[in-house]
Protein backbone atom coordinates (compact mmCIF):
# COMPACT_ATOMS: atom_id res chain seq x y z
CA UNK A 1 0.00 0.00 0.00
CA UNK A 2 2.78 2.20 1.05
CA UNK A 3 4.80 1.45 -2.45
CA UNK A 4 1.78 2.28 -3.87
CA UNK A 5 1.40 5.48 -2.57
CA UNK A 6 4.86 5.99 -3.52
CA UNK A 7 4.67 5.22 -6.86
CA UNK A 8 1.67 7.42 -7.16
CA UNK A 9 3.49 10.16 -5.81
CA UNK A 10 6.53 10.14 -7.55
CA UNK A 11 7.53 12.25 -11.28
CA UNK A 12 7.38 10.27 -14.22
CA UNK A 13 10.50 10.71 -16.65
CA UNK A 14 9.94 12.68 -19.93
CA UNK A 15 9.24 9.58 -21.76
CA UNK A 16 6.37 8.99 -19.96
CA UNK A 17 5.00 11.91 -20.06
CA UNK A 18 6.01 13.41 -23.76
CA UNK A 19 3.47 10.90 -25.32
CA UNK A 20 1.29 11.12 -23.27
CA UNK A 21 1.04 15.03 -24.06
CA UNK A 22 1.12 14.19 -27.07
CA UNK A 23 -1.81 12.24 -27.34
CA UNK A 24 -4.20 15.24 -26.22
CA UNK A 25 -3.90 16.41 -29.36
CA UNK A 26 -5.64 13.52 -31.58
CA UNK A 27 -7.65 12.49 -28.62
CA UNK A 28 -9.84 16.49 -28.38
CA UNK A 29 -9.84 15.88 -32.61
CA UNK A 30 -11.87 12.97 -31.88
CA UNK A 31 -14.22 13.69 -29.20
CA UNK A 32 -15.31 17.07 -30.81
CA UNK A 33 -13.08 17.90 -33.70
CA UNK A 34 -11.59 20.25 -31.48
CA UNK A 35 -7.97 21.49 -31.51
CA UNK A 36 -6.36 21.84 -28.31
CA UNK A 37 -4.87 25.02 -26.88
CA UNK A 38 -5.37 26.67 -23.62
CA UNK A 39 -3.98 30.08 -23.53
CA UNK A 40 -7.43 30.86 -25.49
CA UNK A 41 -9.33 30.27 -22.01
CA UNK A 42 -8.30 33.70 -21.11
CA UNK A 43 -9.74 35.39 -24.13
CA UNK A 44 -12.96 33.51 -23.14
CA UNK A 45 -12.78 34.69 -19.69
CA UNK A 46 -12.17 38.61 -20.85
CA UNK A 47 -15.11 38.09 -23.41
CA UNK A 48 -17.36 36.72 -20.47
CA UNK A 49 -16.82 38.96 -17.51
CA UNK A 50 -15.79 41.92 -19.40
CA UNK A 51 -18.46 45.10 -19.28
CA UNK A 52 -20.32 46.25 -22.63
CA UNK A 53 -18.73 49.53 -22.35
CA UNK A 54 -15.01 48.72 -22.20
CA UNK A 55 -15.36 45.56 -24.30
CA UNK A 56 -13.34 45.61 -27.15
CA UNK A 57 -14.55 43.58 -30.39
CA UNK A 58 -11.95 41.14 -29.90
CA UNK A 59 -13.92 39.93 -26.96
CA UNK A 60 -17.35 40.27 -29.26
CA UNK A 61 -18.01 36.64 -29.72
CA UNK A 62 -20.06 33.76 -29.11
CA UNK A 63 -17.86 32.13 -26.30
CA UNK A 64 -20.73 29.41 -25.24
CA UNK A 65 -19.47 27.79 -28.52
CA UNK A 66 -15.94 27.28 -26.51
CA UNK A 67 -17.30 25.98 -23.65
CA UNK A 68 -15.72 22.98 -23.93
CA UNK A 69 -12.38 25.27 -23.54
CA UNK A 70 -13.49 26.22 -20.24
CA UNK A 71 -14.58 22.56 -19.05
CA UNK A 72 -10.64 21.54 -20.23
CA UNK A 73 -9.59 24.29 -18.18
CA UNK A 74 -11.48 23.58 -14.95
CA UNK A 75 -9.99 19.78 -15.69
CA UNK A 76 -6.74 21.12 -15.38
CA UNK A 77 -7.53 22.43 -11.96
CA UNK A 78 -8.67 19.73 -10.85
CA UNK A 79 -5.73 17.67 -12.09
CA UNK A 80 -3.78 20.05 -10.14
CA UNK A 81 -5.63 19.20 -6.62
CA UNK A 82 -4.80 15.23 -7.46
CA UNK A 83 -1.49 15.08 -8.68
CA UNK A 84 0.34 17.95 -7.37
CA UNK A 85 -1.62 18.48 -3.61
CA UNK A 86 -3.21 15.18 -2.60
CA UNK A 87 -0.36 13.14 -4.87
CA UNK A 88 2.49 15.57 -4.30
CA UNK A 89 5.43 14.66 -5.03
CA UNK A 90 7.38 14.64 -1.46
CA UNK A 91 10.84 15.06 -2.62
CA UNK A 92 12.35 18.51 -4.48
CA UNK A 93 12.14 18.62 -8.55
CA UNK A 94 15.29 16.18 -9.57
CA UNK A 95 17.24 18.97 -11.19
CA UNK A 96 20.45 18.15 -12.51
CA UNK A 97 23.76 19.76 -10.74
CA UNK A 98 23.86 22.77 -13.22
CA UNK A 99 20.43 23.30 -12.63
CA UNK A 100 20.49 23.46 -8.65
CA UNK A 101 23.32 25.22 -8.96
CA UNK A 102 21.72 28.04 -11.28
CA UNK A 103 18.70 27.70 -9.23
CA UNK A 104 20.74 28.75 -5.79
CA UNK A 105 22.39 31.03 -7.57
CA UNK A 106 19.47 33.20 -8.35
CA UNK A 107 18.78 33.12 -4.53
CA UNK A 108 16.12 30.25 -4.53
CA UNK A 109 16.16 27.00 -1.73
CA UNK A 110 15.83 23.68 -3.98
CA UNK A 111 13.09 22.32 -1.74
CA UNK A 112 10.31 20.13 -2.08
CA UNK A 113 7.00 21.83 -4.39
CA UNK A 114 6.44 23.12 -7.90
CA UNK A 115 7.00 26.65 -7.23
CA UNK A 116 9.66 27.96 -5.10
CA UNK A 117 8.99 29.91 -1.71
CA UNK A 118 10.81 32.51 -2.83
CA UNK A 119 8.86 33.75 -5.52
CA UNK A 120 4.87 33.09 -3.82
CA UNK A 121 6.02 35.27 -0.63
CA UNK A 122 3.65 38.02 -1.87
CA UNK A 123 4.21 40.11 1.23
CA UNK A 124 7.20 41.01 -0.71
CA UNK A 125 6.43 43.59 -3.41
CA UNK A 126 9.01 42.38 -5.52
CA UNK A 127 7.48 39.03 -5.88
CA UNK A 128 3.99 41.00 -6.94
CA UNK A 129 5.97 42.76 -9.41
CA UNK A 130 7.81 39.46 -11.50
CA UNK A 131 4.92 37.80 -11.06
CA UNK A 132 2.16 41.09 -12.34
CA UNK A 133 4.87 41.71 -15.53
CA UNK A 134 5.23 37.75 -15.98
CA UNK A 135 1.37 37.29 -16.45
CA UNK A 136 0.51 40.62 -18.61
CA UNK A 137 3.30 39.73 -21.09
CA UNK A 138 2.09 36.05 -21.23
CA UNK A 139 -1.54 36.93 -21.89
CA UNK A 140 -0.62 40.26 -24.07
CA UNK A 141 1.60 37.97 -26.09
CA UNK A 142 -0.58 34.88 -25.75
CA UNK A 143 -3.33 36.52 -28.14
CA UNK A 144 -0.75 38.68 -30.11
CA UNK A 145 1.07 35.47 -30.94
CA UNK A 146 -2.57 33.27 -31.50
CA UNK A 147 -1.19 30.75 -29.24
CA UNK A 148 0.65 29.20 -26.41
CA UNK A 149 3.04 25.96 -26.03
CA UNK A 150 -0.19 23.90 -26.41
CA UNK A 151 -1.50 25.94 -29.31
CA UNK A 152 1.54 26.22 -31.19
CA UNK A 153 4.37 24.48 -30.07
CA UNK A 154 2.11 21.02 -29.37
CA UNK A 155 -0.85 21.36 -31.43
CA UNK A 156 0.95 23.58 -34.21
CA UNK A 157 4.10 21.32 -34.20
CA UNK A 158 2.25 18.62 -34.39
CA UNK A 159 -0.03 18.98 -37.43
CA UNK A 160 2.97 20.93 -39.34
CA UNK A 161 1.86 24.52 -38.90
CA UNK A 162 4.86 27.11 -40.21
CA UNK A 163 3.63 30.14 -37.90
CA UNK A 164 3.84 27.44 -35.12
CA UNK A 165 7.06 26.66 -35.81
CA UNK A 166 7.97 30.28 -35.93
CA UNK A 167 6.14 30.95 -32.76
CA UNK A 168 7.71 28.20 -31.09
CA UNK A 169 11.12 29.59 -32.12
CA UNK A 170 9.77 33.12 -30.60
CA UNK A 171 8.75 31.90 -27.51
CA UNK A 172 12.18 30.02 -26.67
CA UNK A 173 14.71 32.83 -27.67
CA UNK A 174 11.64 35.09 -25.25
CA UNK A 175 12.32 32.59 -22.75
CA UNK A 176 16.18 32.24 -22.84
CA UNK A 177 16.40 35.88 -22.72
CA UNK A 178 14.15 36.26 -19.88
CA UNK A 179 15.03 33.31 -17.60
CA UNK A 180 19.17 34.60 -18.13
CA UNK A 181 19.34 37.69 -18.16
CA UNK A 182 15.95 39.38 -16.79
CA UNK A 183 15.31 37.35 -13.97
CA UNK A 184 18.42 37.27 -12.26
CA UNK A 185 18.12 41.21 -11.89
CA UNK A 186 14.43 41.16 -10.72
CA UNK A 187 15.71 38.43 -8.09
CA UNK A 188 18.35 40.69 -6.87
CA UNK A 189 15.81 43.34 -6.03
CA UNK A 190 12.91 40.64 -4.32
CA UNK A 191 16.31 39.28 -2.06
CA UNK B 1 -26.01 21.22 -36.35
CA UNK B 2 -25.63 25.04 -36.14
CA UNK B 3 -22.55 26.84 -37.83
CA UNK B 4 -21.85 29.98 -35.40
CA UNK B 5 -20.10 32.99 -37.30
CA UNK B 6 -16.33 32.38 -37.74
CA UNK B 7 -13.87 34.19 -35.61
CA UNK B 8 -10.26 34.72 -36.09
CA UNK B 9 -8.22 32.35 -34.15
CA UNK B 10 -11.06 31.08 -32.52
CA UNK B 11 -11.46 27.16 -33.84
CA UNK B 12 -14.72 25.43 -33.73
CA UNK B 13 -17.23 26.63 -34.30
CA UNK B 14 -20.08 24.12 -33.02
CA UNK B 15 -21.45 24.17 -29.78
CA UNK B 16 -20.47 21.76 -27.39
CA UNK B 17 -22.52 18.96 -27.22
CA UNK B 18 -23.85 18.31 -23.21
CA UNK B 19 -23.12 15.18 -24.01
CA UNK B 20 -19.29 15.56 -24.75
CA UNK B 21 -18.82 18.01 -21.80
CA UNK B 22 -17.70 15.24 -19.64
CA UNK B 23 -15.45 14.06 -22.03
CA UNK B 24 -13.98 17.70 -22.24
CA UNK B 25 -13.26 17.62 -18.78
CA UNK B 26 -11.56 14.74 -17.73
CA UNK B 27 -9.37 15.74 -20.61
CA UNK B 28 -8.53 18.56 -18.74
CA UNK B 29 -7.80 16.70 -15.60
CA UNK B 30 -5.43 13.99 -18.00
CA UNK B 31 -3.73 17.19 -18.75
CA UNK B 32 -3.16 18.73 -15.46
CA UNK B 33 -2.08 15.70 -13.80
CA UNK B 34 0.51 15.22 -16.63
CA UNK B 35 1.91 18.63 -16.47
CA UNK B 36 2.44 18.11 -12.24
CA UNK B 37 3.45 14.48 -13.04
CA UNK B 38 5.73 15.00 -15.63
CA UNK B 39 7.48 18.11 -14.29
CA UNK B 40 5.99 20.60 -16.64
CA UNK B 41 4.62 22.72 -14.46
CA UNK B 42 7.05 22.69 -12.15
CA UNK B 43 9.40 26.65 -12.31
CA UNK B 44 13.13 24.55 -11.52
CA UNK B 45 12.36 22.77 -14.72
CA UNK B 46 11.24 25.78 -16.70
CA UNK B 47 14.25 27.69 -15.35
CA UNK B 48 16.89 24.46 -16.37
CA UNK B 49 15.52 24.16 -19.69
CA UNK B 50 15.98 28.07 -20.65
CA UNK B 51 19.22 27.78 -19.21
CA UNK B 52 19.99 24.18 -21.13
CA UNK B 53 21.32 22.22 -18.28
CA UNK B 54 18.76 19.18 -18.63
CA UNK B 55 17.22 16.92 -21.23
CA UNK B 56 14.53 16.40 -19.61
CA UNK B 57 12.07 19.21 -20.98
CA UNK B 58 13.65 18.70 -24.24
CA UNK B 59 12.48 15.57 -24.15
CA UNK B 60 9.10 16.06 -22.90
CA UNK B 61 8.41 18.32 -25.72
CA UNK B 62 10.15 16.71 -28.55
CA UNK B 63 8.25 13.23 -27.51
CA UNK B 64 5.20 15.19 -27.62
CA UNK B 65 5.63 16.59 -30.68
CA UNK B 66 6.29 13.56 -32.21
CA UNK B 67 4.01 11.65 -30.53
CA UNK B 68 1.25 14.02 -32.04
CA UNK B 69 2.23 14.38 -35.27
CA UNK B 70 2.21 10.36 -35.85
CA UNK B 71 -0.96 9.58 -33.98
CA UNK B 72 -3.25 12.88 -35.94
CA UNK B 73 -1.21 11.56 -39.05
CA UNK B 74 -2.74 8.14 -38.58
CA UNK B 75 -6.34 9.84 -36.65
CA UNK B 76 -6.40 11.85 -40.29
CA UNK B 77 -5.40 8.89 -42.66
CA UNK B 78 -7.53 6.58 -40.90
CA UNK B 79 -10.76 8.70 -42.09
CA UNK B 80 -12.33 8.11 -38.82
CA UNK B 81 -15.16 11.18 -37.87
CA UNK B 82 -15.17 12.57 -34.38
CA UNK B 83 -17.54 11.33 -32.22
CA UNK B 84 -19.90 13.48 -33.10
CA UNK B 85 -19.60 12.52 -36.58
CA UNK B 86 -17.44 15.56 -37.76
CA UNK B 87 -15.09 14.79 -40.62
CA UNK B 88 -11.58 15.73 -38.89
CA UNK B 89 -10.22 19.25 -39.79
CA UNK B 90 -7.36 21.37 -38.35
CA UNK B 91 -7.72 24.63 -38.77
CA UNK B 92 -4.70 26.24 -40.46
CA UNK B 93 -2.99 29.19 -38.57
CA UNK B 94 -3.04 32.82 -40.42
CA UNK B 95 -0.11 32.87 -42.57
CA UNK B 96 2.79 35.98 -41.65
CA UNK B 97 5.05 35.94 -39.10
CA UNK B 98 5.20 39.18 -37.81
CA UNK B 99 2.53 38.64 -34.99
CA UNK B 100 4.53 35.11 -34.29
CA UNK B 101 7.67 36.22 -33.64
CA UNK B 102 6.67 39.78 -31.41
CA UNK B 103 3.66 38.08 -30.06
CA UNK B 104 5.79 34.85 -29.13
CA UNK B 105 9.04 36.46 -28.02
CA UNK B 106 6.77 38.34 -26.15
CA UNK B 107 4.76 35.32 -24.32
CA UNK B 108 8.24 34.08 -24.33
CA UNK B 109 10.06 36.82 -22.36
CA UNK B 110 6.85 36.02 -19.47
CA UNK B 111 6.86 32.29 -19.31
CA UNK B 112 10.53 32.80 -18.64
CA UNK B 113 10.33 35.08 -15.80
CA UNK B 114 7.38 33.52 -13.50
CA UNK B 115 8.47 29.90 -14.82
CA UNK B 116 4.71 29.38 -15.95
CA UNK B 117 2.77 29.09 -19.07
CA UNK B 118 -0.96 28.93 -19.41
CA UNK B 119 -1.71 25.58 -18.53
CA UNK B 120 0.31 25.13 -15.45
CA UNK B 121 -1.24 28.33 -14.16
CA UNK B 122 -4.20 26.77 -14.02
CA UNK B 123 -3.22 23.41 -12.26
CA UNK B 124 -0.71 25.37 -9.95
CA UNK B 125 -3.88 26.65 -8.75
CA UNK B 126 -5.48 23.42 -8.52
CA UNK B 127 -2.49 22.45 -6.72
CA UNK B 128 -3.10 25.27 -3.87
CA UNK B 129 -0.31 27.33 -5.28
CA UNK B 130 -2.96 30.52 -4.73
CA UNK B 131 -0.25 33.47 -5.77
CA UNK B 132 -0.91 32.50 -9.51
CA UNK B 133 -3.74 34.52 -8.67
CA UNK B 134 -2.13 37.16 -8.91
CA UNK B 135 -0.49 35.91 -12.60
CA UNK B 136 -4.28 34.82 -14.31
CA UNK B 137 -5.52 38.30 -13.03
CA UNK B 138 -2.55 39.85 -14.75
CA UNK B 139 -2.42 37.49 -17.78
CA UNK B 140 -6.46 38.64 -18.44
CA UNK B 141 -5.05 42.44 -17.96
CA UNK B 142 -2.50 41.83 -20.82
CA UNK B 143 -5.30 40.07 -22.87
CA UNK B 144 -7.73 42.83 -22.66
CA UNK B 145 -4.93 45.56 -23.60
CA UNK B 146 -4.40 43.40 -26.89
CA UNK B 147 -8.01 43.16 -27.61
CA UNK B 148 -8.05 47.00 -26.93
CA UNK B 149 -4.68 47.67 -28.66
CA UNK B 150 -4.88 45.14 -31.84
CA UNK B 151 -6.04 47.81 -34.89
CA UNK B 152 -2.41 49.55 -33.77
CA UNK B 153 -0.33 46.67 -33.72
CA UNK B 154 1.51 45.08 -36.91
CA UNK B 155 0.67 41.48 -37.75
Amino acid sequence: MTELLDLLRSPWPWWVGGPLIGLTVPLLLLIGNRAFGISSNLRHACAILLPDAVKPGFFRYNWRAQSWNLLFAAGLILGGTLAGLLLADPEPTRLSAAGAASVQELGVQVRPGLVPAELTDLSNPGVWLLLGVSGLLVGFGTRYGGGCTSGHAITGLSTLQLPSLIATVSFFAGGILSANLLLPAFMAVIR
Amino acid sequence: MSAGTRVPGVHGHSATRPAARPAYLLMGVYFGVILVKSEAASWYRIQEMFRFEAFHMFGLIGSAVLTGMLTTWLLRRSGARSLDGQTITVAPKERGWTRYVLGGATFGVGWGLAGVCPGPVFTLLGAGVWPMLVVLGFALLGTWLYGALREHLPH
